[in-house]
Order: C-alpha cells, then structure tokens, then sequence
C-alpha cells in the first residue's frame, strides 16, 4: 500500500486521503505529516476526505490527532469535503470532532486557513508595535 | 325437519329475497344508516341487493360463520367497497356497521313467520343468523379502522415531506424552519436535506429557526445538537433562531447547553450571518427623500 501523498500550496499542506485507512497508514501519516509542517514551515493544514465513504471512530480519532499535533506546531488544520452522509454518521457515534476545523471544500478551506492566519498575524504585528 | 340453521338462511334469502331486501331498506331509512353523508338511496339499494345475494352464495357455502374463509372473499368485497366509499365521506363507523346491523330486524321477522311453532329451529337460526351479522358488522369496523390508519399514515409521510423544507435566505445563507415536534425521524430527515442544501449551495451559514416547535425538552435539544454538529463537520455554522420565553427559560431550567450561537428572532439571525458574510443593509428610504428634494424644488 503506497503512502499517502502530501502536496504543497504556498504555504499551505493538503493532505487528500483517497485509499481506505488503516492503523499503519495512519501512524505513517501522522509521521510524514509533522515532519512535513516543520521542514515546511507550513502554517495551514488542509485533509481533503471528500473520497471517503466511510469514517469510522478510527479515523475519526486520528483526524483529531493530526489537528492536535498540527497546533502544537503551529499550523491550522482544516478538514474539507466530509460528505452528509459521514457527517451523520460521525454525530450518530457522538464524534463532533470539536477539536477540529472543518469546511466545504478545498477553496473554502483554503479561504479559511488564509484568514485565521492573517488574524492570528496581524494581532501579532499589533501586539508588537 | 330436515332443515338446520346452517341450510335455513341461504333457503330463506333465496325464497324471500325481494321481500327481505325491501324489508332491510325500509329499515334502512328509517334508522337513518348512511344518511350521514351523501350516499344516495339508489346507490344504498344497489349495495344492499349485491351484498344480499353475495350473503346467500357465501351461506349456502356450508361455511355459515367462517367469514374469513375463500367463501365469503366476494361478500368481503362488496363491505370493503361500501367501508371506505363511507370513510370517504366522513360517515361514523357505528354508522356504516349499521348498515349490516339493520338487516338483524327484517331477517327475525322472517324467521319468526316462517318457523312459528318450532321453537328449537326458531331458537337456533336466529342465534346463527345474529353470530353471523354481528361477525360481518364487527368486520366492517375493522375495515373501517384500517382504511382510517391508511389515512393517518399517509398524511404523517406528507407532514414530514412539507415541514422540512430548506430555504435559500441569501447566497451562503440557508434557513431551515421547523414546525412541529422533533424526533428521532424527522431529526433524520431535517439534518440530510440540510446537509445536502449544504453541499448544493455551498452555504456557510445555515440558521435554524424553532419558532414552530411546540417544546424544547432535552431530547429535541439533543437532536438540535446533532444536527448543529453535522452542519459543523461540512464546514457550515449554524445559528439557532426563534426561541421563545418559554422555552428558554426551560432550556436554562433542564440545565441544557446547546452551545451554539442563539437568536431571538430570524430577522436578528439574519442580519448576524449577512454581518459575518460582510455585507450590510442599508435603509434606502432617507437617500431616496433626499434625491427627491432639489427636484421638488425645482418645481
């Protein structure tokens, strides 16, 4: 099973997961991943699973997971494209991933990241002068 | 006597058919069976010989009080057609039972000439012949019920298709307004057509107005919740309007958190989403006035 591909838009990382995950995908993912935001620098996470049918606690779990560890490195993490159906499905199990961004899709997501950032920047540039 | 109860009924329907069938809707009319609606006296008449002759066949069956059996299917029928033509037109089912019931009087009579002085035989083809219409009347209440439940099912399936509908406030904006109890189904049906006007539209901000629900316990919160939540997970906010005193102080006194942002009305709630989606309304009308002035001048 081939590894998840993690592409870079500006300074933006989107993460398009298209294959069914499994326990060691996900470690091997979370793994690429923060090595990716700090030999990046990146400040925004996007995890497109507009391909997924299913979404189970496991994923959910590890959605939550990569969110944490994305704050820690002070990255944003936005979840894009969940369908209605997984949607459902995931409040039915009692997931409100509350720890969690979420958007419609990549545009908006990107939209999103950008104006968090943009936020988070200039209360910074106006805590500094 | 080689007549029994069971031969007795056809024989006398077959012999006296047309006495009894005037005799029956005589009696008929004089109660008043089916006047309640808008049946007329022909179409009664037709319905009465039908069923008469159907009940003779079916008796002379040898099934006299087996009115489920394959015999009787033709009979069934013709009560089943009467049934919902009067749970159409609104006729109470005592009513329409009555409609077999009455045939009790001219029935009796006619034994009652016919076996005078056989008390034994007399005894027990009224018994038969009594079992039998009270079977027949019951079934036309059972009919009757079922053709009501058949009513009330189909209305509670179009109740649930009209009271959720999703409208399109804005670009990005959609309103939801519910009416009427929350429950597990509806809930289901709310939150997918919510969700897929979600996706159709690309909406960011939904508004969830509960203007029209009765009562807030903590099971509808519950379902609010949920359907906030699953909103969330698409990438869309939900704003919750239209809460009244009441029910707001019962939220606050069942020590429930709907965490969600809530408004008073539909109106503050919209005006809270075009804020967010930056966009303002402005009152058109003193510009307007002022536009008019130097004209008016003029003249």
């Amino acid at each position: 099973m081939g590894e998840i591909p993690i592409l870079q838009i500006g300074d933006c990382l989107l993460v398009s997961i298209q294959v069914d995950m499994h326990d060691r995908l996900a470690l091997e993912l979370q793994d690429d991943l923060t090595n990716r935001i700090v030999a990046s620098r990146a400040r925004g996470v996007m995890i497109d699973i507009s391909a997924l049918e299913i979404v189970d606690s496991f994923i959910g779990r590890m959605l939550n997971n990569i969110a944490g560890m994305s704050r820690v490195l002070d990255a944003v993490t936005v979840v894009v494209g969940m369908r209605p159906a997984v949607a459902i499905t995931l409040v039915e199990l009692g997931l409100a991933l509350t720890g969690v961004r979420t958007a419609l899709n990549v545009d908006k997501g990107l939209a999103m990241i950008r104006r968090i950032i943009d936020a988070e920047e200039g209360g910074g540039a106006g805590r500094g002068a | 006597m080689s007549e029994t109860a069971e031969t007795i009924v056809p024989a006398l329907i077959e012999r006296h058919h047309q006495k009894l069938l005037e005799d029956w809707l005589t009696c008929q009319v004089r109660e008043g069976v089916l006047r309640g609606g808008q049946i007329k006296e022909a179409e009664l008449a037709d319905q009465s010989r039908r069923f008469l002759g159907e009940l003779r066949r079916s008796a002379a069956s040898g099934r006299t009080l087996d009115i489920a059996a394959r015999q009787w299917a033709p009979a069934r029928e013709v009560l089943e057609e009467l049934v919902r033509h009067c749970a159409a037109q609104g006729i109470s089912p005592s009513q329409t039972a009555g409609f077999v019931f009455s045939l009790k009087e001219p029935v009796f009579a006619l034994l009652q000439r016919e076996l005078i002085g056989n008390a034994p035989a007399l005894a027990e083809a009224t018994w038969t012949i009594s079992a039998l219409l009270d079977k027949l009347g019951l079934f036309t209440t059972e009919l009757y019920q079922k053709s009501r439940e058949e009513v009330i099912r189909r209305q509670q399936d179009e109740l649930l298709e009209l009271s959720t509908p999703v409208i399109r406030l804005w670009d990005g904006v959609l309103a939801l307004p519910l009416i009427g109890t929350l429950d597990s189904a509806r809930t289901q049906t709310v939150m997918e057509s919510l969700l897929e006007q979600i996706v159709a539209s690309g909406a960011e901000i939904a508004i969830i107005d509960i203007t029209g629900v009765p009562t807030v316990d903590t099971l509808v919160a519950q379902h609010l919740i949920k359907t906030v939540s699953a909103a969330r997970l698409m990438g869309a906010d939900c704003i919750i309007s239209g809460i009244r005193p009441q029910i707001a102080q019962t939220i606050v006194h069942l020590g429930l958190d709907l965490d969600v942002v809530s408004k008073a009305t539909m109106a503050d709630a919209f005006a809270l989403a075009l804020r967010r989606l930056g966009k303002t309304v402005t009152d058109i009308g003193s510009t307007g006035g002022d536009a008019l002035r130097p004209r008016r001048q003029r003249n």
